[in-house]
């Protein structure tokens, strides 16, 4: 069954659950593993190698950008030399998405934005995760009071209108990108602990496990040693998932005016500073939400292409 | 049934309480002093000031509203949990607070804005209900289809791209190259709602916002819409009525339909509560009046009395909703039973 993917954050309370269980699937090739199998199975899916390879485009591009943007476009940040002559051009050879008001090539802004959205995507679902993880092990490893105050602390924050949280965590903490990565991250965290919660409660009840504590493991190796490992499918596809959805949530906070301050350029801030030449100049939004919406899908194919290849369940709660 | 309802609103109270703490914890660390914001850039003199502070609860005073002094004269800052608590027992009174910037009462402003956040919400419910759930059985029937691989395509896009450029693309068809081509002929207005000097009939302010809000969760009703038929479809008793040689078309109505409409009607129901916390950036670029533009703007000009206030309320409206949607589940659905172990925790 196809459930809402868990990026859409207009519904964040839908909760995906994943049970792994890859473990049957992996012994079909006695010398494969896993990893191995499941990238044997993405290969075959087209749609998440297309999706791969233009992430990999994107960051390679954004990566490599000071070498090879032209000279007179290189600083994203400087403006023409004249910039009353420049100032949004329509686009032409010179510049194929014409340029800013202040004279600047849009198509250059693009390319440097996507550094600046892809490292909030990447960080915010770092912090989230991390968050998460520990989040969520603890409350499914020891349960209990722990599971209880954890899970009620998840509700809370799942109860809360998502974007204006997030909104009103960049007024408190001010905005610029480092707050915007720590909004963002602070926030995702009760989807991956309930995500890796459940995926705790049915690797735990494994016989290896309690092997393993007879044996004497402390409770940290258990979990980093035996359940971590056995979770760590549905890990995967959850944050890969994710990354896409935190960088809809950069664009929503740069557009609002509250994440990405200019002259940095964020794809959100460029479609904001675009907004007021909708009329007149639509090529200034164009491109960046073009970026935007390539990216997220690409994002989203690629976990669906993990989802299927490492065959974790992802359900509704 | 009673049971169940009666421990739902129970559970109620702790988030309830948790996000009323998160929100009052918020508002005390953001910085600036409020009397700024109540005052502006005037100077005031300090017996005015500190009216304003005991009028706002921020210093103590006593049962009369005189202001406690100290033993050295200074006034005693209301500790935060007190603050809290009268905050907490004010709301249990239905009072919401006194804006710091346009002194009036924070219930009034949010009576005076819900209204346009429900009329908007209920326009794209409708949309999202009828066009998600029709485009999914059709996907689902004509599955591999031209139409299958359209909605397919178009669901996909609407969910990656971010729905207030959604919205600005049908500002610019509509509002810039649709008049163009039809020399003006065809238009809709592109933001605001309709006021006494409207230049359209008052349901056209409503397409192009209610699109916008509709778009990304019509994108999901469909997607499940399509999964849960094709799901149902799979099932024995679709077969055996099959066997019977009922016709496709009767099948779909009588048998397959029912029950894959159930989980697309709980998600619809949710989407609706999430509508309801108001739309921020749909609202934003419409310029639309509703209640999430509103709290966004208290938070930039820091008026937390309507930040507190209106998010309140919206968390308690979102959680009656979700409480009816699972509570209609049970009726649609007997299989469910609600109070269940299934149900807890």
């Amino acid at each position: 069954m196809i459930y809402p993917s868990p990026l859409d954050h207009q519904a964040h309370q839908a909760v995906a659950e994943t049970t792994v269980d890859a473990r049957a699937n992996a012994d079909e090739g006695a010398s494969r593993t896993l990893w191995g199998d499941a990238f044997g199975r993405l290969k075959k899916n087209k749609l998440a190698v297309v999706a791969a390879i233009w992430i990999l485009f994107i960051i390679l591009v954004a990566a490599t950008a000071d070498l090879w943007v032209p000279q007179t476009l290189g600083d994203p940040n400087a403006t023409g030399a004249n910039m009353a002559a420049e100032s949004r051009l329509p686009p032409s050879l010179e510049h194929p998405f014409g340029t800013d008001t202040l004279g600047r090539d849009v198509l250059s802004r693009v390319i440097y934005g996507a550094r600046i959205s892809l490292t909030v995507g990447v960080v915010a679902t770092g912090i989230s995760t991390i968050i998460g993880l520990v989040m969520g092990a603890i409350a499914a490893y020891y349960g209990g009071i722990w599971d209880t105050i954890i899970m009620r602390l998840a509700d809370i924050f799942l109860a809360f209108p998502y974007t204006l949280f997030v909104v009103a965590m960049i007024a408190v903490i001010g905005n610029g990108i480092q707050n915007v990565f720590i909004a963002i991250g602070i926030l995702g965290w009760p989807s991956i602990a309930r995500v890796f919660r459940s995926a705790i409660l049915s690797v735990k009840e494994n016989d290896y496990v309690d092997a393993a504590r007879a044996m004497g493991a402390s409770d940290v190796r258990i979990v980093a040693r035996h359940i971590f490992p056995n979770s760590v499918a549905s890990i995967v596809v959850y944050a890969t998932m994710n990354i896409g959805g935190a960088i809809l949530t950069e664009s929503a906070l740069s557009f609002l005016g509250m994440g990405v301050v200019p002259p940095d350029p964020s794809w959100g801030t460029l479609i904001q500073s675009g907004q007021q030449y909708l009329q007149t100049e639509p090529w200034l939004m164009i491109l960046p939400g073009l970026a935007i919406l390539s990216t997220v899908l690409a994002f989203t194919l690629l976990g669906d292409g993990l989802r299927d290849a490492l065959d974790v369940k992802m359900k509704d709660a | 049934m009673i049971q169940y309802i009666v421990k739902r609103i129970l559970q109620f109270i702790p988030v309830f309480l948790g996000v009323t703490l998160i929100l009052f914890i918020m508002q005390n660390v953001v910085p600036g002093d409020p009397i700024k914001l109540i005052a502006g850039e005037r100077k005031l003199d300090p017996q005015t000031e500190m009216n304003i502070r005991a009028a706002h609860g921020l210093i103590e005073t006593d049962a009369d509203g005189k202001i406690i002094y100290d033993e050295n004269g200074d006034t005693i800052e209301t500790p935060m949990w007190k603050r809290y608590v009268t905050y907490l027992t004010d709301l249990l009174q239905g009072d919401l607070g006194t804006s710091y910037q346009r002194g009036t009462e924070v219930s009034s402003i949010i009576l005076q804005k819900y209204p346009y956040t429900v009329q908007l919400a209920l326009v794209a419910i409708v949309i999202e209900a009828v066009v998600g759930i029709g485009a999914g059985i059709i996907s689902a029937i004509k599955r591999y289809s031209f139409w299958d691989i359209l909605v397919t395509l178009v669901t996909s896009l609407l969910v990656a791209m971010p729905a207030f450029w959604f919205g600005m693309l049908l500002q610019l068809f509509f509002g810039v190259w649709l008049p163009g081509l039809t020399g003006g002929a065809l238009q809709l207005p592109i933001s605001g709602v309709a006021g006494p000097l409207a230049r359209y009939p008052e349901w056209m302010y409503y397409i192009l916002p209610a699109c916008t809000l509709a778009a990304v969760s019509t994108a999901y009703t469909a997607r499940i819409m399509r999964s849960q038929l094709l799901d149902v479809m799979n099932q024995d008793y679709i077969r055996t009525a099959r066997a019977k040689g009922l016709s496709k078309g009767a099948i779909i109505r009588k048998h397959a339909l029912k029950n894959a409409l159930i989980p697309v009607v709980t998600y619809v129901g949710m989407d609706f509560g999430a509508m309801l916390a108001g739309a921020i950036l749909t609202e934003t670029v419409f310029s639309w009046p509703g209640i999430g533009r509103e709290t966004y703007i208290a938070i930039t000009q820091r008026d937390w009395p309507i930040v507190m206030g209106s998010v309140t309320v919206i968390v308690l409206v979102v959680m009656i909703i979700n409480l009816i949607v699972d509570v209609s589940y049970a009726f649609l659905d007997p299989r469910i039973r609600l109070g269940s172990s299934k149900n807890e925790g």
